[in-house]
C-alpha cells in the first residue's frame, strides 16, 4: 500500500539562503507526525511545500501514490489549520465551517447537516451563529479544525496550532486534538517548536535543524536515544561535559574518570558527554555504584514539583545540573551550600566526538 | 459518536476541482496582473516617456538632443521662474509645517477641549480647490480688500505676488501637513515620558529629547510633501501671483498659450526634478523610521497643564478662525453684489454663472467626473493592490517580474506633479498616430488622468488595509478548494469596506478640486468646475469664480459627510464581528 505521504529530496532555496536540504521522509496512513525544531529550521517551509503554498526548488511530493509535486494547493487533498487560525471574521462560525462546502453544489440541508456534525465533533454545536471574535482562543482553534476537516481531507496539516493559546488551554487542547485525530484516523502533520507538545502528541517526531532532518523517531526514541548532539541538546535539559576518551569505555572529564557503556572512540580523542539531570542515582546504596561523585550545591532552580541543583564537583572542572523531586529535596537536604553524594546513571548517556558537537 | 459518522463516509465531501476550474483561477490571477501592468504602462509610464522624447525633438519631430534645454535655460525668464518657484516653495514649507506641528501637538499632546471640532475645521481646505484661497485673499487683502491695511503693517504693498501665493498655498496645504504630523505625534511611548519624569527632566527637555526626535520622520515627510505641492502648484500663482512667474505657470503658457510642446516638455522635466528629489529624500528617511515603537509601547496620555493648554487652545482657535475666515470670505464674496462697495446679499453671481458663463455645465461635468473617478479609482486601486499583494506567486509564474514594476509605478504618481502628467497626456493622446487618440478631449481621459494622478495615496491606503488582515486567508481558501477571487469578494472586500469608502471619498473630493492635470486635457464640452473658476477669474468675474469655488466646497463637504455617515453606520452594523476582529 502506498504511503500517505512521501517526500523525496525536497530542496528549497530562497535566493542564496538554503531553507531545506534534500529532505526525505515517508509518513504512514493515520500517523500523527510532528516537525519539531527551533525557529528558522525550515519546518514551516516544509509544511507549506506539502500544502503547495510554496514551491520546492527540487524534489518530489507524493500523496497517496500520486505525484503532486507541481499541483496547485487546490488540486491537493488536505485541510490546514494556521497559527492565527485565519478564520473569516465577517462570517459566522457555521459559515466558516461550511466555507469549503458551499461551492460544491451540495443541497443546502446536506451542507447544514455536515456543518452541525463537525461542530458537534469539536464540541461547539451551540456557537454556530456567533462570529469568530465572540469566541475564546481555544474555541476559535477548534472552529479552524472543524473547517479544515469539513472537506474530509486525507491529510491534516497543523501549523503551530496551539502556540497562540494560554498554557492551561494549550495543555487541554493537546489531548483533545490528539483524541480527535485518533478517532478520525486522519494522517496529520503538525509543526511546532514546543517539545512538550511534540512529545505528548506525536506518533513520530521529525527533529529539524538548519534545513536538515536530525532524527526521526518515536517520542521516546528522540528523547532517550538522541542520535546527534543537536537532538540531545534541543530536547529537555542536558549537561554537556567536555572529556577525553581513554579507550574501552573509559573517559576523563577534568581529573575525574568515568566508566560509560559507550565505546568507539580512540584513546586521546576529545569528546562531549551528554547527560540529562535526571540520569543519576541519589538514593539508596550509592557507595557501591560506579561513577560516584560528590558535589557542593552552589545554586537551586526551584520548579515546583522538582528542582535543578547546580553542583560543583571537585576535579570535574565544570558545574553539573542534577534534578531532585520535591520529596528528595527535603529528604536528602538539598540546600545551597550542602555537600551531596550521587552516582551517574549511565545507561542513557550519549557521547559524541568533539567535532560533531554544536 | 459523531466521529463514527465522519469516518463512515470519509469521501462524502471530497471534491477535487476540475482542471478547468483550476485553469480559470490561474487565468484570473495572471489576467489581473497583466491588466494592471498594462493600464499603468499606457496611462502613466508611456505618457511620461513621451515628455522625455518630445523634449529632445524640434517642432517637426526631428531629434535635436539637448537644444531645447539649452534654449530654455538661456532664456531670461528661466532664472526668474526658478528663483520664484524655489522661494515660493521653501517659504510655504517654512510657514505651513511649524503651524501644522503646533496644531497637531495641541490635538495629540494636550488636554484642550473640542479636539474633534478643531480637527474637522482644519480639514476643510481639502474640500476646496486651491483657487478658493487665492480668491479669498484677493477679497481680503486685494486692491479693494477689506483688510488691506493689515498687510501694510508688515510692509507689504500688494497681495499680488509672493505674499498672496504663500498665504493661499499655506491654506490649501495645511491639512496635508497636519495629517502627517497628527499621525507622527499619535505614536508615542508613555514609558519614555515616565522614565524622564522619574529622572526629574524638565518639560522643555522632554520636548526636545523625546517628542521632537519621535516626530522627526513625520516632520521630514511633511516638509517634503508641502515642498512638492508648492513646486507643482499652478492655480494659486496663476490667480494671485501677479507678475511673479513660476515654472508651473510657464508650462501652461508654453503649451496652451504658444502651443510650444517641446519647451513645455522641457519645463515639465525640470519640474519633475525637485519633486523626485524631495520624494527620494522622504523615501530614504522613512526607511529608517521602522520599528521605532514596539508592540509593547504604552500610548501616552497627556495630563492637564493649565498654562500649556490655554496657550495651545488660543493658538488652535486662532488658526481655526483664520481657516474659517478664508472659506467664509469666498462664500460671502460670492453672495454680495459688488465687493466691497455694495454689500447687499444676492444670488446674482450664481445665476449669472449658471445662465451666462456655462457654470451649470461645468458643475455637472465635475460631478460626473468625480463620481466616475471615485468609482473607477476605488475599484481599480483596491483590486489592483489585492492582486499585487495577495495572489500566489506560483499562479503567476513568469509574470512575477511585474510585481516590483507595478509597485514602483503605483508609487510614482506621488512624485509626478499634475501638470507634468497633463503634458504627458497631451503629448501621448494627442499624437496623430496614437490609436487611443480618440480619447483626447473626452471625459474618459479626464477621469483616467485623475485616477492616475491620485493613485499613490489610494494604493497605500489599500495596501495598509490589506496588510492588516490575516495573510493566510488565501491559503485557507486554496486548501478548501475555493478560488481566491471568491474569497476576495466574500471576505476581503467586506472586511476592508471602510478603507474602500475612504478611497472613494478621497477620489471624489480630489476630482472635484483638482486643476493641475485636467487644465491641459479638457475640451469646451468637458470643462470641469475647477477650471471654470480659472476662466471666470481671467474674465474678471471674481464673484462668479467665488460662487463656483463655494459650490465645490459645499458639494465635497456634503459627499464627505454622507460617506462618513455611511462608514459610521457600516461599522456599527458590523460591530458584532468587527470590534475585536484584530485580536
Amino acid at each position: 500500500m502506498a504511503y500517505a505521504l512521501e517526500l523525496e529530496g525536497i530542496h528549497k532555496a530562497f535566493g542564496d539562503f538554503v531553507a531545506l536540504k534534500s529532505i526525505d521522509l515517508t509518513i504512514e496512513s493515520g500517523e500523527l507526525v510532528c516537525f519539531l525544531g527551533p525557529s528558522g529550521c525550515g519546518k514551516t517551509t516544509l509544511l507549506r511545500i506539502i500544502a503547495g503554498l510554496e514551491r520546492q526548488t527540487r524534489g518530489r511530493v507524493i500523496q497517496d501514490g500520486r505525484d503532486v509535486s507541481h499541483a496547485p494547493p487546490a488540486a491537493r487533498d488536505y485541510g490546514i489549520v494556521f497559527q492565527s487560525y485565519a478564520l473569516f471574521p465577517n462570517l459566522t462560525i457555521e459559515q466558516n465551517v461550511g466555507y469549503g462546502l458551499v461551492n460544491r453544489r451540495r443541497a443546502r440541508n446536506e451542507i447544514k447537516a455536515r456543518v452541525n456534525e463537525l461542530l458537534t465533533l469539536v464540541g461547539l454545536s451551540a456557537e454556530g451563529r456567533k462570529f469568530p471574535s465572540q469566541l475564546s482562543g481555544g474555541q476559535q482553534q477548534r472552529v479552524a479544525l472543524a473547517r479544515a476537516l469539513a472537506i474530509s481531507p486525507h491529510l491534516l496539516l497543523l501549523d503551530e496550532p496551539l502556540s497562540a493559546l494560554d498554557a492551561k488551554v494549550r495543555e487541554r487542547l493537546r489531548g483533545e486534538v490528539r483524541g480527535l485525530q485518533q478517532r478520525l484516523g486522519v494522517t496529520t502533520i503538525m509543526v511546532t517548536h514546543d517539545q512538550e507538545e511534540a512529545l505528548s502528541m506525536s506518533d513520530r517526531i521529525v527533529v529539524m535543524n538548519q534545513g536538515t532532518i536530525e532524527q526521526i523517531g518515536t517520542p521516546s526514541d528522540v528523547y532517550e536515544r538522541p542520535q546527534t548532539p543537536f537532538v540531545a541538546d534541543f530536547l529537555g535539559k542536558v549537561n554537556v561535559l567536555r572529556a577525553t576518551a581513554l579507550g574501552e569505555g573509559r573517559y576523563r572529564a577534568g581529573t575525574v574518570e568515568l566508566d560509560l557503556p559507550v565505546d568507539g572512540f580512540a584513546a586521546g580523542e576529545s569528546v562531549r558527554i551528554y547527560l540529562r539531570p535526571e540520569d543519576r542515582h541519589v538514593e539508596g546504596d550509592i557507595a557501591s555504584l560506579p561513577n560516584r561523585l560528590t558535589g557542593k550545591i552552589t545554586a537551586i532552580d526551584y520548579l515546583g514539583t522538582f528542582c535543578l541543583a547546580e553542583l560543583a564537583c571537585p576535579g570535574l572542572g565544570q558545574p553539573l545540573l542534577i534534578s531532585y523531586s520535591l520529596n528528595q529535596m527535603h529528604d536528602l537536604g538539598v540546600r545551597t551550600g550542602n555537600e551531596i553524594q550521587f552516582a551517574l546513571r549511565v545507561d542513557r548517556v550519549r557521547v559524541f566526538a568533539e567535532r560533531a558537537s554544536t | 459518536m459523531m466521529s463514527a459518522a465522519a469516518r463512515a463516509n470519509p469521501a462524502s465531501f471530497k471534491v477535487i476541482p476540475s482542471r478547468l476550474a483550476l485553469a480559470a483561477e490561474v487565468l484570473v490571477a495572471r489576467g489581473g496582473l497583466i491588466l494592471l501592468a498594462t493600464g499603468l504602462l499606457v496611462f502613466l509610464a508611456v505618457p511620461l516617456v513621451m515628455i522625455l522624447i518630445r523634449s529632445t525633438e524640434n517642432r517637426d519631430g526631428v531629434f535635436i538632443g539637448l537644444a531645447n534645454f539649452a534654449q530654455y535655460l538661456r532664456s531670461p525668464s528661466f532664472g526668474n521662474s526658478l528663483t520664484n518657484t524655489l522661494q515660493f516653495s521653501v517659504t510655504t514649507t517654512l510657514v505651513t509645517v511649524p503651524l501644522a506641528f503646533g496644531f497637531a501637538y495641541a490635538i495629540q499632546r494636550s488636554r484642550i477641549p473640542y479636539k474633534g471640532l478643531w480637527r474637522n475645521i482644519a480639514m476643510i481646505p481639502i474640500l476646496a480647490p486651491s483657487l478658493l484661497a487665492a480668491i479669498s485673499f484677493i477679497y481680503l487683502f486685494g486692491n479693494q480688500g477689506w483688510l488691506k491695511f493689515v498687510i501694510g503693517w508688515f510692509g507689504i504693498k500688494t497681495i499680488y505676488g509672493m505674499p498672496g501665493m504663500v498665504l493661499a498655498m499655506t491654506f490649501s496645504s495645511f491639512p496635508h501637513a497636519l495629517m502627517i504630523l497628527l499621525a507622527a505625534l499619535a505614536l508615542s511611548d508613555a514609558r519614555l515620558y515616565e522614565v524622564a519624569e522619574a529622572l526629574g527632566t524638565s518639560e522643555w527637555r522632554k520636548f526636545m529629547t523625546i517628542t521632537l526626535p519621535g516626530a522627526k520622520y513625520g516632520l521630514v515627510s511633511a516638509c517634503m510633501v508641502i515642498f512638492t505641492m508648492a513646486v507643482s502648484e499652478f492655480g494659486v500663482p496663476k490667480v494671485i501671483g501677479g507678475n511673479t512667474a513660476v515654472l508651473a505657470v510657464d508650462i501652461y503658457k508654453q503649451v496652451i498659450g504658444q502651443q510650444n510642446f517641446q519647451i513645455g516638455a522641457v519645463v515639465g522635466l525640470l519640474l519633475l526634478l525637485p519633486a523626485v528629489v524631495a520624494y527620494g529624500i522622504d523615501h530614504l528617511v522613512q526607511r529608517r523610521a521602522q520599528a521605532l515603537l514596539t508592540a509593547r509601547s504604552v500610548p501616552y496620555q497627556p495630563r492637564r497643564a493649565r498654562l500649556r493648554d490655554s496657550l495651545l487652545l488660543a493658538f488652535v482657535i486662532l488658526i481655526s478662525a483664520a481657516l474659517l475666515l478664508v472659506v467664509g470670505m469666498a462664500a460671502f464674496g460670492s453672495l454680495v453684489k459688488v465687493w466691497p462697495y455694495n454689500l447687499s446679499l444676492t444670488l446674482n453671481h450664481y445665476t449669472y454663472g449658471f445662465e451666462e458663463a456655462g457654470l451649470e455645465h461645468a458643475y455637472r461635468n465635475s460631478l460626473n467626473m468625480a463620481v466616475w473617478c471615485a468609482l473607477l479609482g476605488s475599484a481599480v486601486t483596491f483590486t489592483g493592490a489585492y492582486w499585487l499583494e495577495k495572489t500566489r506567486r506560483d499562479q503567476t509564474e513568469g509574470l512575477n517580474f511585474l510585481r516590483p514594476v507595478i509597485r514602483f509605478q503605483a508609487m510614482l504618481p506621488m512624485a509626478v506633479p499634475g501638470m507634468v502628467l497633463g503634458i504627458g497626456y497631451i503629448l501621448f493622446f494627442n499624437h496623430p498616430s496614437n490609436p487611443l487618440n480618440f480619447l483626447y478631449g473626452t471625459m474618459t481621459v479626464l477621469v483616467l488622468s485623475t485616477v492616475i494622478h491620485f493613485y499613490s495615496s489610494s494604493h497605500l491606503t489599500a495596501v495598509t488595509a490589506l496588510k492588516q488582515i490575516d495573510s493566510e486567508f488565501e491559503s485557507v481558501s486554496a486548501s478548501l478548494k475555493v478560488p481566491f477571487y471568491k474569497t476576495f469578494w466574500r471576505v476581503t472586500v467586506p472586511v476592508c469596506l471602510p478603507s474602500v469608502l475612504d478611497i472613494f471619498r478621497y477620489y471624489f473630493v480630489n476630482a472635484m478640486t483638482t486643476i493641475s492635470c485636467v487644465v491641459f486635457l479638457y475640451s469646451p464640452k468637458t470643462t470641469p468646475a475647477s477650471v471654470s473658476i480659472l476662466q471666470l477669474d481671467e474674465a474678471g468675474a471674481i464673484g462668479s469664480a467665488a460662487a463656483m469655488a463655494t459650490l465645490i466646497v459645499v458639494t465635497s463637504g456634503m459627499v464627505t459627510g454622507v460617506i462618513f455617515t455611511l462608514e459610521w453606520w457600516l461599522v456599527r452594523r458590523t460591530q458584532a464581528w468587527r470590534n475585536t476582529a484584530q485580536s
